[in-house]
C-alpha cells in the first residue's frame, strides 16, 4: 500500500471548476470510459488537479477522461476519453 | 427545492463573514452570510476564492458541515493546512464582516436528503466529517429516523471535531451511534489501542453488510481508499459506497 500513489482526488473535486461549462452537475452524471468501456458515476473518476487545468481517469483503468485547460481567456475542454456522459435532467437540489 | 429552477447556474456569489468559532487549536468554523444562497443539500461543498489586490486569486474547495436552512448561512470547517496559501488565512486572520468569493452548492452525487430513509453508515477520516457532519445535522433538523452509524477516524481526542455535539445528538437519538477510531493517541478510557480502522473494527462498529446500509466515505485519498476496501471486503455493495476523496488542492506542498 505504501507503494501506492495518492496523489488524485475525484470528480466532486472538478465540478466547481466543470460549472463553469456544464450548466447541469457533473458529479451525478455517469460516463462511459472509451478505453475499458466501465460506466461510473464522474464523482469516483480520479481527478488530478496540480496542473494547469484539470485532468479526470477513469478509477478501473486510468485512462484518461477529460482534460480541461485554462488559457488566458480561454478554456479548452476534451472529453474523448469518455464515449458518452449521461447526465440527470431531474435532478433537483 | 421547490420553485428553483432545475437547471441552476453555479456562480460566484459574495459571502459575509459572520460568525467565527475554533473547533480546535487548528480548525475554525467560519459562519457565512451568502447573498442570494439558492440552499444546499447535506454533503455537498462549495468553492471558496480569494483574490489579492495585485489580482492573483486562489481557490479551494471546502465542504458545507452546516444543515440545509432557509436563511442564506452556511457554515465552513477549515483546517489550518502547515504551508497552505489559502487556509491559514482563513482560520487565523479573517474576522467578522470580511468578505469572500463562494461557489456553489457543488455535488449531487455525494449528498444525503431527509427523505431517504435507508440504514446509513458513515465513515470520516479527519477534517472528512465535515459533509458528513453535515448529514447527521440534516437528519436532526428535519425529524428523520433514519438509523445512522458514524465510524470517525482521527489522530488523537484534542483533534476531533464537534464533540460535544455529537455526543449531545447520540444521547439523545439511540439510531445514532458514533465510534472514535484513534490512530495514534486513544483517552485512557478507549475499549481499542491507538490504530488506523481495520476489519475488526468495520466488523465491530459498523452495519451488518446484511442490512444494505448506504455509506458515505470521506477524507485524504490514502484513507478513503483503504477505508472503502475494508468495507467492500466485508462484504458491503460497492455500489452503495459513496466516495468523496479532499487533499490539499493547489496548496503547496
Amino acid at each position: 500500500m505504501s507503494s501506492q500513489n495518492y496523489d488524485y482526488l475525484d470528480g466532486n473535486a472538478a465540478a466547481g471548476e466543470l460549472s463553469k461549462i456544464f450548466v447541469m452537475d457533473v458529479t451525478a452524471a455517469e460516463g462511459k470510459c472509451a478505453h475499458c468501456g466501465t460506466t461510473r458515476r464522474f464523482a469516483e473518476a480520479h481527478v488530478y488537479m496540480q496542473c494547469p487545468g484539470v485532468v479526470a481517469r477513469c478509477a478501473g483503468c486510468e485512462h484518461v477522461l477529460l482534460r480541461l485547460v485554462n488559457v488566458r481567456q480561454r478554456v479548452v475542454l476534451d472529453v474523448s476519453g469518455m464515449t458518452y456522459l449521461s447526465l440527470d435532467t431531474a435532478q433537483t437540489c | 427545492m421547490a420553485g428553483t429552477a432545475v437547471l441552476g447556474i453555479v456562480t460566484w456569489r459574495t459571502a459575509t463573514v459572520v460568525g467565527l468559532r475554533d473547533e480546535t487549536p487548528t480548525a475554525r468554523t467560519l459562519a457565512l452570510a451568502v447573498d442570494d444562497w439558492p440552499g444546499h443539500v447535506a454533503g455537498q461543498h462549495v468553492d471558496v476564492r480569494l483574490t489579492a489586490a495585485d489580482g492573483y486569486s486562489a481557490v479551494r474547495s471546502y465542504s458545507i458541515a452546516s444543515a440545509p436552512s432557509s436563511d442564506g448561512r452556511i457554515e465552513l470547517t477549515i483546517e489550518q493546512l502547515p504551508n497552505g496559501e489559502v487556509s491559514p488565512y482563513l482560520t487565523q486572520q479573517v474576522v467578522v464582516g470580511d468578505e469572500l468569493e463562494v461557489r456553489g452548492p457543488i455535488g449531487r452525487w455525494f449528498v444525503w436528503r431527509p427523505e431517504q430513509s435507508g440504514t446509513i453508515q458513515l465513515v470520516a477520516g479527519g477534517s472528512g466529517i465535515v459533509p458528513l457532519m453535515a448529514m447527521i445535522r440534516s437528519r436532526a433538523s428535519a425529524n428523520s429516523t433514519a438509523p445512522f452509524r458514524l465510524l470517525y477516524s482521527v489522530r488523537e481526542p484534542v483533534a476531533v471535531w464537534y464533540r460535544d455535539e455529537l455526543q449531545a445528538i447520540s444521547d439523545h437519538d439511540s439510531s445514532v451511534t458514533i465510534t472514535y477510531a484513534y490512530t495514534r493517541t486513544a483517552p485512557k478510557d478507549s475499549p481499542r489501542p491507538p490504530g488506523r480502522i481495520d476489519a475488526g473494527l468495520i466488523a465491530h462498529s459498523t452495519w451488518p453488510p446484511i442490512l444494505s446500509p448506504t455509506c458515505y466515505v470521506c477524507g485524504p485519498t490514502s484513507f478513503v481508499e483503504s477505508a472503502a476496501g475494508l468495507l467492500i471486503a466485508s462484504g458491503y455493495d460497492p455500489d452503495k459506497i459513496r466516495t468523496e476523496r479532499f487533499g490539499p488542492t493547489g496548496e503547496q506542498k
